[in-house]
């Protein structure tokens, strides 16, 4: 299973990166060479096998805990937003969204 | 009189205790060493902070009211999130990024109400969000292992390994995802553990890899780490829904007890062709020495130890570009000065606040995802999963503890293989399956290997068996003094 | 075809729909955090670590969340799974502070399920596929900004429940019968307030069309619609739009779209580049979600009636036809009156009448629920135990309940002051109806004859001389006794 150059532009649109075109024929080439080794693994018979949800669930059962719906959390905008970008009127602003 | 950097954690808690030092004093001590280190452990100080810390943890003494670890300075690997020091897991994505919350494992060892009352020196260096294997992965600066500074201390926590083994600070954090904690240990010369998933809290850790990162001590000996893991691990139950709900031990009860009759499995799948010789008989000798200790050695297979490799890059990167998604210069994080529209800020605010190595496993794991290949990649790489961790447990029937080396080598020069992210992906190989498995894990000096570098020996115990491990760890401390060497030469 | 369904085609063509409905849940905190989930508050002052996806936070799941969700599943005949899987749906959007949603994929929680209502006379029924547990997005506000826009995440983590139906709606009425009768169990089982203004349950409509007997027709989603009018609307205007390509010869393009309330028309969203890959995958900070057995038999025994059991009960224990039923249970409080009015007077059929007439009829000319009728239940039976045993007819208790609406006061008592007693005394009456025979030979003559008409000209005058107050049906009884004797 080889990725192509149009695999690499599509992946990095999902992923909202920006490739410079050098660094995207290096993480061609680097990720073909790590999907070597993956080919091993495609070929094992897992016929019944379910995935492990959480590792514990190899000798005993996990479920999700469930909490009683009490609104507890305070009001810390503030401190919430120190570290934001672009904040006017307690709103985080960005380039306008087009629907 | 010792110095004070030569005292362990417990011998620190102890003067403490004991009024013989004051918290102050310590904090300063050990600051004053940080910040004077030039191996690039530290990213980041705040000694108001670290000042304010140690007056609260005299203040409690005082009172009566303090933790047991309290006064005793140490620092958190820079994947814990803490209001009063900035947050930067390594990256350029977050730098100068303020928390307004502590993590739940920086307040279980910390000086709030409740904790162990231990001091935060700095944040100390690591690969880029945890991924990496030896610390080259960091947006600041590479970090040199203080036993040869050409040299890598290993990763993602290379700066808690260095900082430890350099005796800036007695003890820090780290995280382990595939092997973070062990093998910077075992390149540094230190002992560290990585508790059974699901004991420690990850609330407040920077997700890499959810189903596998677990918090855990880096300290010299494994009587610090036991009494650190005591205080870190304990059920969150509010905050964390892959917490466990076991209660909080006291892992250093067990640690003089007699190894009179352990049977240490010995996977014939980690003594192959790829272990360099300088390691093979380090591993070995300390394989005797538990011998000597009463214990049997036992042959075993993990016939899918190699396997693990795939399935671990398949899945950390696959939970990493989902976990790294929220990174999009929104509301926290690095944005971009240079934009047209929204696509435009996302793309280079990611492009420019993410490293490479961080791209990379950001772009496999959208791909296993991806429509049509989930099923041959991820899936399977789940399904996979599960019969490893089956391996292991078919292994604890006829062994209490695995034992083996933590890496195939000693720790490589700086730039050695910064360009070859596959050749790092190999050298995984004897850590990637325990933590697929959700195991406890240790990394125990047992010596020296190629150009004199340190040798860890790895101890895989069963699940909730962490006291056992530290028990086992301890009993060859008190039998060998790798433990106690410092880079120079000196004891 | 049957002829229902050939009376449904619109140009010839067969309508297609699906629905997927969000209903917010009525829970005090979000899905995955513990702030506050109320409706109008400053812009991200309910939006807490969790929500605003700060680095290290992780989600706790909300037990209230998942009892909705039962309930739901429980009131539409779905199972309820014993153990459903929560997975991140992965893409970028500014209102998603984590760049996925926590939603569910392969397993959710309620499966299966069905619809029942009425459309005019017909009854319909509309399979569920499902129903799962997400959390809703943030919002984007456009107004006060240039070339930018400002995100609130208040709204984030706010508990949904997505409902989705098998395409199995056949015109926009039957969307619009199907989303009210959903709205109407959704707020009835007190699992959503309903406000479709403020968003608490919004619906997308899958909408495509075919000739009778082709495949699926490549259907296009109109997104968000808040209410049932344009509801109406945006579905009527997008079936003759794709006719009116299919028939110029142009394919459907699958697209979402918006209705413009302002034109009256739908409007493609930005097209969907390659069909956006949200790389599904069961989130490994949650582990699967298990419901017991034992917590589904305590949900069901703390349920309140559902509409349709106590329609059916209606039908069972007061003799009432289905329409009456499932009109008066079209909210617990029509059904809770009605029921109170019922047991009061022991007159179920006529308290139907009186509520799905009169009562209606002023409620809805002011707008108002039945919770706020001035005429109480007790009120109503008390004047239609005065009908029933004929103290006032039909006629005279229209004057009774328009006194009571408008004034207010007690039955009896207004009875008595508007001089509204029938006359019931037999005697009385005898002589009135003699006196008028006497007085109408010609009619007596001409009934005897078989000229039942005539009666007519007999019973007026009868009234006329009783001041209305004759009880009609003794008035004929008595009549026809005398012409017959």
């Amino acid at each position: 299973m080889s990725l192509t150059a149009l695999d690499i532009d599509r992946i990095a649109n999902l992923a909202r990166l920006e490739l410079q075109p050098e660094e995207g024929q290096r993480m061609l080439d680097q990720i073909n060479g790590f999907f070597t080794i993956v080919e091993a693994m495609r070929a094992v018979d897992t016929t019944g096998v379910e995935p492990l949800p959480h590792p514990i669930a190899t000798i005993q059962a996990v479920a999700l805990r469930l909490r009683d719906d009490i609104a507890s959390e305070p009001n810390q905008r503030e401190a919430n937003q120190r570290s934001a970008p672009a904040v006017e009127r307690g709103l985080f602003l960005v380039p306008k969204v087009i629907e | 009189m010792t110095a004070l950097h030569d005292m362990t954690v417990a011998a620190l808690a102890n003067e403490l205790r004991t009024k013989k030092i004051s918290a102050t004093e310590a904090a300063q001590h050990f600051l004053a060493r940080s910040q004077a280190d030039t191996s690039g452990a530290f990213l980041s100080f705040n000694p108001e902070a670290t000042l304010a810390q140690a007056k609260e943890a005299d203040d409690q003494l005082a009172a009566g009211t303090a933790g047991a670890l309290a006064g005793v300075p140490m620092a958190h690997k820079d994947i814990f999130v803490t209001t009063d020091f900035p947050t930067t897991a390594g990256s350029k994505m977050l730098e100068g990024y303020r928390s307004p919350f502590d993590a739940t494992v920086v307040r279980k060892l910390g000086v709030q109400t409740g904790g162990a009352g231990m001091v935060n020196v700095g944040k100390l260096n690591c690969d880029e969000f945890a991924m990496g294997s030896s610390n080259e992965n960091s947006a600041y600066n590479a970090v040199s292992n203080p036993w040869d500074t050409s040299r890598v201390p290993g990763g993602s926590s290379g700066g808690s390994s260095a900082a430890v083994a350099a005796r800036l600070v007695p003890a820090a954090t780290g995280t382990d995802t595939g092997g973070s904690i062990r093998q910077p240990a075992s390149f540094c010369g230190i002992t560290g553990i990585k508790p059974t998933y699901g004991r420690a809290s990850r609330y407040g850790m920077i997700a890499y890899a959810s189903s596998l990162d677990q918090a855990g001590p880096m300290a010299r000996t494994a009587e610090d780490c036991a009494l650190m893991l005591s205080a870190m691990c304990g059920p969150d139950l509010d905050r964390d829904s892959t917490s466990l709900d076991v209660p909080a031990e006291n892992f250093a009860r067990d640690l003089n007890a007699s190894l009179d009759g352990l049977r240490i499995g010995i996977p014939k799948e980690f003594f192959g062709e790829g272990l360099a010789v300088g390691v093979r008989t380090a591993v070995d000798a300390a394989l005797k020495e538990y011998e000597k200790l009463g214990a049997k050695l036992v042959p075993i297979s993990l016939p899918r130890t190699e396997l693990s490799i795939p399935v671990y890059y398949i899945i950390a990167p696959a939970e990493a570009s989902s976990n790294l998604s929220r990174f999009d210069g929104v509301k926290f994080g690095h944005r971009t000065k240079d934009y047209t529209d929204l696509v435009s800020m996302y793309k280079r605010s990611r492009a420019e606040g993410f490293g490479e190595e961080v791209k990379r496993r950001i772009m496999t794991g959208a791909y296993v995802l991806s429509h049509g290949y989930y099923d041959a990649y991820y899936l399977q790489a789940q399904k996979i999963r599960r019969m490893i961790s089956d391996d292991f447990q078919q292994a604890f029937k006829v062994c209490d503890v695995i034992a083996g080396p933590v890496a195939p080598t000693v720790a490589w020069k700086l730039g050695e293989k910064a360009d070859d992210p596959v050749a790092n992906y190999l050298a995984d190989i004897f850590t990637l399956p325990a933590s697929l498995a959700g195991l406890p894990g240790m990394s125990v000096p047992a010596g020296f290997g190629e150009e004199g570098m340190p040798v860890g020996l790895q101890l895989i115990g069963n699940y909730f068996k962490e006291a056992q491990l530290l028990n086992a760890a301890h009993r060859l401390q008190q039998a060998t003094d790798f433990h106690l060497r410092q880079p120079g030469g000196a004891q | 075809m049957t002829t229902k369904q050939k009376s449904l085609l619109v140009q010839g063509y067969e309508v297609v729909i699906g629905f997927e409905t969000h209903a917010q849940l009525s829970t005090q905190s979000k899905i995955f955090s513990r702030a506050p989930t109320a409706f109008g508050a400053e812009p991200n002052t309910q939006a807490c670590a969790v929500d605003l996806a700060l680095p290290g936070s992780l989600p706790v799941m909300n037990k209230g969340a998942v009892e909705r969700a039962i309930e739901l599943g429980l009131a539409v005949g779905a199972h309820i799974a014993e153990q459903s899987i929560f997975a991140r749906k992965n893409y970028f959007y500014p209102d998603l502070p984590k760049g996925y949603q926590i939603s569910q994929f392969e397993i959710p929680v309620v499966q299966g399920g069905e619809v029942s209502f009425f459309v005019g006379d017909e009854k319909k029924t509309v399979r569920l596929v499902r129903a799962h547990l997400e959390e809703d997005a943030g919002k984007s506000l456009h107004e006060d900004f240039i070339g930018q826009s400002g995100i609130d995440l208040n709204r984030a983590g706010t508990p949904l429940l997505e409902i989705v139906t098998e395409p199995d709606i056949r015109s926009s009425d039957e969307a619009v019968a199907y989303a009210k009768e959903l709205h109407k169990i959704v707020t009835w089982i007190g699992i959503c307030d309903g406000n479709m203004q403020e968003g608490s349950f919004r619906c997308d409509a899958n909408v495509s069309v075919r000739k009778p007997g082709a495949d699926l027709g490549t259907r296009r989603e109109i997104k968000n619609l808040n209410s049932f009018k344009f509801m109406q609307q945006a579905i009527d205007f997008e079936v003759r739009w794709q006719i009116e390509q299919i028939e110029d010869g142009h394919a459907i393009q699958q697209a979402t779209v918006l209705f413009d309330p302002d034109t009256g028309e739908t409007r493609a969203m930005r097209t969907k580049e390659d069909a956006a890959d949200y790389r599904y995958f069961p989130d490994p900070d949650l582990p699967p979600l298990v419901v017991g057995r034992d917590w589904v038999a305590r949900v069901q025994s703390e349920m309140t009636e559902l509409p349709r059991v106590m329609a059916a009960r209606f039908v069972a224990d007061y003799g009432l036809p289905e329409y009456d039923a499932t009109t008066l249970t079209q909210s617990k409080a029509m059904a809770a009156y009605f029921e109170a009015a019922a047991k009061a007077c022991g007159q179920a059929k006529l308290v139907s009448n009186w509520v799905m007439g009169e009562v209606s009829r002023r409620l809805n000319a002011g707008e108002a629920g039945i919770e706020h009728a001035p005429v109480g239940a007790s009120q109503l039976a008390a004047m239609i135990g005065r009908i029933a045993d004929n103290t006032i007819s039909n006629s005279a208790a229209k004057q009774v309940f328009d006194a009571l609406w408008t004034e207010g006061g007690d039955v009896d008592a207004i009875i008595e002051a508007k001089g509204l007693k029938q006359m019931n005394d037999s005697g009385a009456l005898e002589v009135i109806i003699e006196e008028v025979l006497a007085a109408n030979p010609k009619n007596v003559e001409e009934f005897r004859a078989g000229n039942s008409k005539a009666l007519n000209g007999l019973v007026g005058p009868i009234m006329k001389a009783s001041k209305g107050k004759a009880n009609p049906a003794q008035v004929n009884e008595l009549l026809l006794k005398k012409l017959q004797g």
